[in-house]
């Protein structure tokens, strides 16, 4: 068990890094050089401007008509994201780790609050999950890769939570969770959750395409 | 005794489109394979994929699309519900799919959308799903297999150059007898053909000479009152109309972008002023342009909404009286969602009119008429798809309680006749320019 957990902790930490940071930038770059060569019109009419405003629009809640027309979904899909990103990054235990490891250390969490935002983004997981069975327009093009995605998300936020209970057997949670984060970091790239890295390109994109030709607003 | 009609048949009739049947009977699955995997390696990129990988299936773009809503939210109408009939499985199985499949993806592309882009303003990710249907469009097109009336327009422009068959001495005719007529309103007015550095050339689209030609009275008694210096040519490249843009004949739309731009540059003009048309005006200056290689197009191009607010506001054209019921607006995708043109519109339609009753949503966030996007032009035998598939703005007109709608797009004007007709709205529609030419000062008649 002790040297599953080093395997986990050490060389496959370092591998589940490289895979997201390189993955990330070999998906940006191709992605970029591919536009270059194929979609020259991209750049041509980006704007920063427009691309801001549109990005802006869509990261801040109810501030598009989209998110005003559902109401419910706007605040669960912002508490997921913002949950889902804070907790890893701002959870005491990983800023200790950091710190052993690294020497370098930020702000943390209370203990407390980084709990309930972990049941928090296990609840908007169901949520998703539950929308994706129920709800027709997300039914119709829901395939399995998506049940497998969610999973893979709310894996490390159920193994985590386990085993910072300690309930029983702590170590084997442990690794569950160190193994799951990893599996999820590598998956960035290569899977739809690309969304996080695309998002800005796509969005800024069309926000050009409405403000600078088309003189209108695409939110 | 008769038998008894099959309700199911007499309810549901299938359409028959002998470009799709024909068209997909000449298909082999090689050469589906082919022009497939052609279109996708050589013609997308990276837009493409990233909207493909950036999909999260989340089906927030739905609400956006008015067949959706029309038929009750189901889920084959959304916007994302198509691509899933269409380009994702093209994708999936690397263009390894039937005949019957082209035949079904083509009649989603061309007559299940408008490409009006109300889903790019729902969609969180910024995915263009109008130009993934429009590559859908143009896969079908290299296949063959596009319906049939919207099939014949392109090839009128390809033969003549314009939408209607319209023989160039019958475009000089039209406007002469245009001219004649209008002289016995303005004695003095013209149409000055082939009127070399005139300030700007007016272009329309082939529909008009053909069966609305009172617009281009309308149009010149405005411009004559105005005083304007224009012109309009005796030659091709009169028609800023575009169907090849919405067949995926991206090669035949470039042909008539660059007569029509030709047709301006010889003139010598500033600027082209086009009618009251939407497509039209997405073919010049978001589409047709690129193709040619114009980032934006080579002389300046204003839509009749735009000029009109513009002659209003310099006092060429001045109010005479107005027109006295409330009236609606019905924002033409492709010049709102397209141009941004809705204040324009409103400061024409609030001069010449005593109240406005606004269509909710309204602007950029209206929904399309469903005739846009060529869909009308695929002709009859999806008619009925179209009124089906829009009972929202039907329900949308009616909400306002006025009689008079007021567009300024010949599509938008084709599409919401049958629906009014279809949902038995007592309305009726009016371009910028009727209600301008009859409310404004005009000398006394002779």
């Amino acid at each position: 068990m002790h040297g599953l957990y080093n395997f986990v902790r050490g060389p496959l930490a370092w591998a589940a890094f490289i895979i997201f940071i390189g993955g990330s930038l070999y998906r940006i770059i191709s992605m970029l050089r591919l536009a270059k060569e194929k979609d020259i019109i991209v750049f041509e009419y980006a704007s920063l401007y427009y691309a801001l405003r549109s990005i802006i629009h869509w990261l801040v809640p109810f501030a598009n008509i989209n998110s005003r027309q559902r109401p419910v979904f706007t605040i669960v899909t912002f508490v997921f994201h913002i949950c889902l990103l804070a907790v890893p990054i701002f959870l005491l235990a990983h800023v200790i780790l950091w710190d052993e490891s690294f020497n370098v250390s930020w702000w943390s969490l209370p203990e407390g609050v980084a709990d309930l935002m972990t049941l928090l983004v296990l609840a908007c997981c169901v949520y998703f999950g539950w929308r994706r069975v129920t709800q027709p327009e997300a039914k119709f093009v829901t395939s399995a890769s998506d049940f497998v995605i969610l999973t893979f998300v709310a894996l490390p936020f159920i193994t985590g939570f386990l085993a910072y209970h300690q309930w029983l057997g702590y170590k084997f949670w442990l690794i569950l969770h160190i193994l799951s984060g990893e599996i999820w970091l590598a998956m960035i790239p290569f899977t739809r959750l690309v969304h996080m890295l695309f998002f800005p390109f796509s969005r800024g994109y069309m926000g050009s395409e409405f403000g600078a030709v088309r003189h209108v607003r695409d939110y | 005794m008769a038998e008894p009609a099959r309700k199911d048949v007499a309810e549901k009739s299938i359409p028959v489109d002998i470009g799709l049947d024909e068209g997909a009977a000449r298909l082999t699955p090689e050469k589906i394979e082919k022009v497939i995997n052609t279109v996708l390696a050589g013609e997308t990129g990276a837009r493409l994929k990233v909207y493909v990988d950036t999909c999260v299936h989340c089906g927030l773009c739905s609400e956006a699309c008015h067949y959706y809503l029309s038929h009750d939210k189901e889920p084959r109408w959304s916007p994302v519900g198509k691509v899933k009939q269409t380009m994702w499985e093209m994708l999936k199985n690397k263009g390894k799919v039937s005949p019957d499949f082209i035949k079904k993806a083509s009649e989603i592309a061309s007559t299940e959308c408008n490409l009006c882009r109300r889903c790019a303003q729902f969609c969180p990710m910024g995915i263009d799903i109008a130009y993934i249907m429009t590559m859908v469009r143009r896969i079908c097109h290299k296949l063959g297999v596009t319906p049939q009336y919207i099939q014949d327009t392109a090839h009128s422009h390809s033969a003549t150059m314009n939408q209607m068959w319209v023989k160039e001495d019958e475009w000089v005719d039209a406007l002469l007898w245009q001219e004649e007529e209008a002289r016995e309103e303005i004695p003095t007015l013209r149409i000055p053909l082939e009127k070399e550095g005139a300030d700007f050339m007016y272009s329309i689209i082939g529909p008009e000479p053909k069966f609305r030609a009172q617009l281009i009275y309308q149009a010149a008694v405005i411009f004559n009152v105005a005083g304007l210096n224009w012109t309009m040519p005796a030659t091709t490249g009169w028609d800023n109309s575009d169907m090849a843009m919405f067949t995926g004949d991206f090669e035949i739309m470039g042909r008539i972008k660059r007569d029509h731009f030709e047709a301006a540059k010889r003139l010598k003009v500033k600027k082209i002023v086009m009618g009251e048309c939407g497509h039209a005006y997405r073919s010049i200056y978001d589409v047709g342009n690129r193709w040619l290689g114009w980032k934006m197009p080579p002389i300046p191009v204003i839509h009749s909404a735009q000029f009109f607010a513009e002659l209003l506001k310099e006092g060429k054209i001045k109010v005479a009286k107005k027109f006295n019921e409330p009236v609606t607006i019905q924002d033409p995708c492709n010049i709102v969602r397209g141009m941004g043109l809705q204040e324009d519109i409103r400061y024409v339609v609030k001069a010449f009119c005593k109240e406005i009753v606004e269509m909710q949503p309204n602007r950029d966030h209206n929904y399309c008429c469903c005739a846009g996007g060529g869909v009308i032009n695929c002709g009859p035998p999806w008619k009925m798809k179209r009124m089906e598939g829009n009972r929202v703005k039907a329900e949308q007109l009616q909400a306002t309680g006025v009689n008079t709608v007021i567009s300024p797009c010949h599509n938008c004007h084709g599409g919401i006749e049958d629906i009014i007709k279809h949902y038995k709205l007592n309305m009726h529609l009016k371009f910028l320019g009727d209600i301008i030419y009859a409310n404004m000062e005009k000398p006394a008649a002779a």
